[in-house]
């Protein structure tokens, strides 16, 4: 199943500059009741979001017309917690395409992968700047030269991704057709063991 | 050439292939499936048109989204019982074992694992949850996985995965009156952090860890996540084995013999190399109590929140958005706060082990007025183990009921939700914002502390029961 293809972007940002922020935060436990991928987008950060009857809480940063954009900047230490991938179909679903912060937990930053959703780990000084910079600042984001950009100062810093995650993101793979595809490996593998 | 971890033996053995700069082939020997986090995977093969690989090495039970009261009667919610019926009908298409609501086996997918044998030394093991890490107390490599990766172990018993690097942490020393397994782990989160794992594969060692039994290994490794670990393991000893002794999906026979020489192997080499190490003195540990909204926010049940001059300066927005939600204040002491709600429960603290000492301390008290108690066994095996052993009939004449087994309260998925603003003493594995519910806040402690809160309304040390 061809998931996304990641094509480098330029893009406006949503800042939310809190650490460890969880992924009961990103998708409360209470919405993981669906049984398909979609719809997500709309729960995204539910309980920061909403009041308790639906309305938009204003101060929230998803709320405020000022900020858009694809890319999510957020403190160190997002996705904490769960392994959920809801949280990254969450992510996903509202419409980031990348997710920029100082320092990933493991299981979101692979979920995020699965998902064509692309972690970036920045410094924290990067990280600040983005987070002082103004709601018309943009990011460049190119995959290919695993660069980042941060226009309103110049600042390009270089990200980390092993190659074989960067091939998949650029293409579209997916690791189950790869794993598909070495099937007689893994039966020659149990062959072996047994 | 120096030695090799414990984690390493595991993980070379069943490294099917390797990419250069890219992710492992690992082969996974147990698979464990719940209704949450499978049902999008198991609609992906079926989006290829095939079934499950090796039906044979995957396991499944309905814990996240059920009833902890009448599961004989059907779901209440249209959702959650859609949810569990389509985990039924998937494990039907695809020949899995399902112990669904009502099984004698039926419980929270890692209480149910090591109880029935599917746990054993030396295997890989995954689930869609992050406490799979729970399954490493037994010497093997156990940790949570996302949906995607639910469907690539369905489809090929295969999982695409990097190698982690290793993290010993030693803890040596005995464990204080009053200080149980979840003290000590929730002491090492809170010097670690939340964050202080990531990307590494803990093992715990030490005599205050060997001096644990299998239920408190359990508790330890369970929260190995809450540091950010990918999970975490400790070396099977005679403890291990007579724990895997004669469970149903145990080896038998001859092959048992064979089968536990083979274990007695796993064990770090002497000179082998670790990325880090951390060495704690069991000594230093008291009963532990978060006061925040991470798992790392703890400290000792006598001590004070820390104060603002303690955080670094970049997180202190942070570190005060966290307490305002607690409704507490820096420096404020834990002892004597309000307890409105006391969960036991999960795949944390949800075993005899737990519900035994809950029951003993609180044997010939009284649950506070204004206390909600929730105690949840972990699984129907536990469940009629408390009976059994006469602990049903101690918690009612204390004023504490015994639900039935699910996950509960922990996430709150089902009914069980601790209401908005009330402070909730519990034993489960995670104190975030809205956890136990939207608006609820959450303690993290052993069950010895929670027992103590039981009965007194109020944050209360163990040891002064």
């Amino acid at each position: 199943m061809p998931i996304n293809k990641f094509i480098t972007l330029e893009s406006t940002y949503v800042p939310l500059p809190i650490e460890n922020v969880d992924t009961d935060q990103i998708i409360p436990a209470r919405f993981l009741k669906a049984t398909t991928k979609e719809g997500f987008g709309d729960n995204l950060f539910a309980d920061w979001r909403y009041n308790k009857d639906g309305s938009p809480k204003a101060d929230f940063v998803l709320n405020n017309p000022d900020y858009s954009g694809s890319v999510l900047v957020a403190g160190k230490n997002f996705g904490s917690g769960s392994s959920r991938e809801h949280a990254a179909w969450a992510v996903d679903g509202y419409g980031f395409k990348v997710v920029v912060s100082s320092f990933f937990a493991d299981i979101f930053r692979n979920n995020s992968l699965n998902n064509g959703v692309l972690p970036v780990v920045i410094s924290e000084a990067f990280l600040a700047d983005l987070f002082a910079a103004g709601a018309d600042n943009t990011v460049v984001v190119n995959l290919e030269e695993q660069t980042i950009t941060n226009k309103a100062n110049g600042k390009t810093e270089s990200f980390d991704i092993n190659s074989y995650k960067k091939n998949c993101l650029l293409n579209g793979f997916d690791d189950i057709d790869y794993l598909m595809s070495v099937k007689d490996e893994i039966e020659a593998y149990e062959q072996d063991r047994a | 050439m120096a030695g090799k971890t414990l984690f390493d033996k595991i993980w070379d053995i069943h490294e099917v292939k390797t990419i250069e700069d890219g992710p492992s082939v690992l082969y996974i020997d147990r698979h464990l499936v719940h209704e949450v986090t499978s049902p999008q995977a198991f609609a992906g093969l079926k989006a290829r048109g095939i079934k499950v690989f090796r039906p044979q090495n995957t396991f499944a039970t309905p814990d996240h989204n059920i009833p902890t009261i009448n599961q004989h009667l059907p779901i209440a919610d249209e959702v959650s019982r859609f949810q569990v019926d389509t985990l039924t009908k998937n494990c039907e298409e695809n020949d899995v074992t399902l112990f669904g609501l009502g099984h004698p086996k039926n419980g929270v997918v890692h209480v149910v694992g090591p109880e029935n044998g599917i746990t054993q030394p030396g295997m890989t093991i995954v689930c869609g949850d992050s406490h799979t890490s729970t399954h490493g107390a037994f010497g093997s490599i156990a940790f949570g996985i996302g949906t995607s990766e639910v469907e690539m172990v369905l489809s090929t018993q295969c999982i695409m995965q990097p190698r982690p690097k290793t993290m010993k942490i030693n803890i040596d020393g005995e464990l204080g009156k009053g200080v149980s397994a979840k003290d000590l782990v929730l002491y090492v989160i809170s010097k670690l952090t939340t964050g202080g794992g990531t990307g590494y594969f803990v093992e715990f060692s030490g005599s205050a860890i060997r001096n644990l039994s299998m239920e408190g290994r359990m508790t330890v490794c369970n929260m190995s996540i809450e540091m950010g670990a990918r999970g975490g393991l400790i070396a099977p000893d005679e403890k291990t084995i007579e724990y895997v002794k004669g469970r149903e999906y145990a080896p038998k026979g001859a092959d048992w013999d064979k089968t536990v020489e083979k274990w007695k192997a796993l064990v770090t080499d002497e000179d082998a190399e670790f990325d880090k190490i951390y060495n704690f003195d069991a000594a230093d540990i008291e009963p532990m109590i978060t006061y925040g909204t991470n798992p790392g926010m703890g400290v000792g049940i006598t001590q004070n929140i820390p104060t603002l001059d303690t955080v670094e300066e970049a997180s202190q927005k942070t570190y005060l958005k966290s307490l305002e939600y607690m409704g507490y204040a820096p420096g404020e002491k834990m002892l004597g706060k309000k307890v409105d709600w006391i969960f036991v429960g999960s795949c944390t603290n949800g075993r005899i082990e737990d519900i035994r000492a809950f029951a003993n301390a609180v044997k010939g008290k009284k649950k506070a007025d204004g206390v909600t108690a929730w105690i949840v066994p972990g699984s129907h095996q536990v469940e009629d183990q408390v009976i059994a052993e006469g602990l049903r009939d101690i918690l009612e004449e204390a004023g504490f009921e015994l639900r039935q087994p699910g996950c509960s309260a922990c996430l709150a998925m089902n009914d069980d939700k601790v209401p908005a603003g009330k402070y909730s003493v519990a034993t489960s594995n995670r104190n975030f914002e809205g956890r136990q519910g939207p608006g609820s806040r959450t303690l993290l402690a052993g069950p010895l502390t929670a027992a103590a809160c039981a009965v007194t309304g109020v944050i209360t040390d163990p040891r002064t029961l």
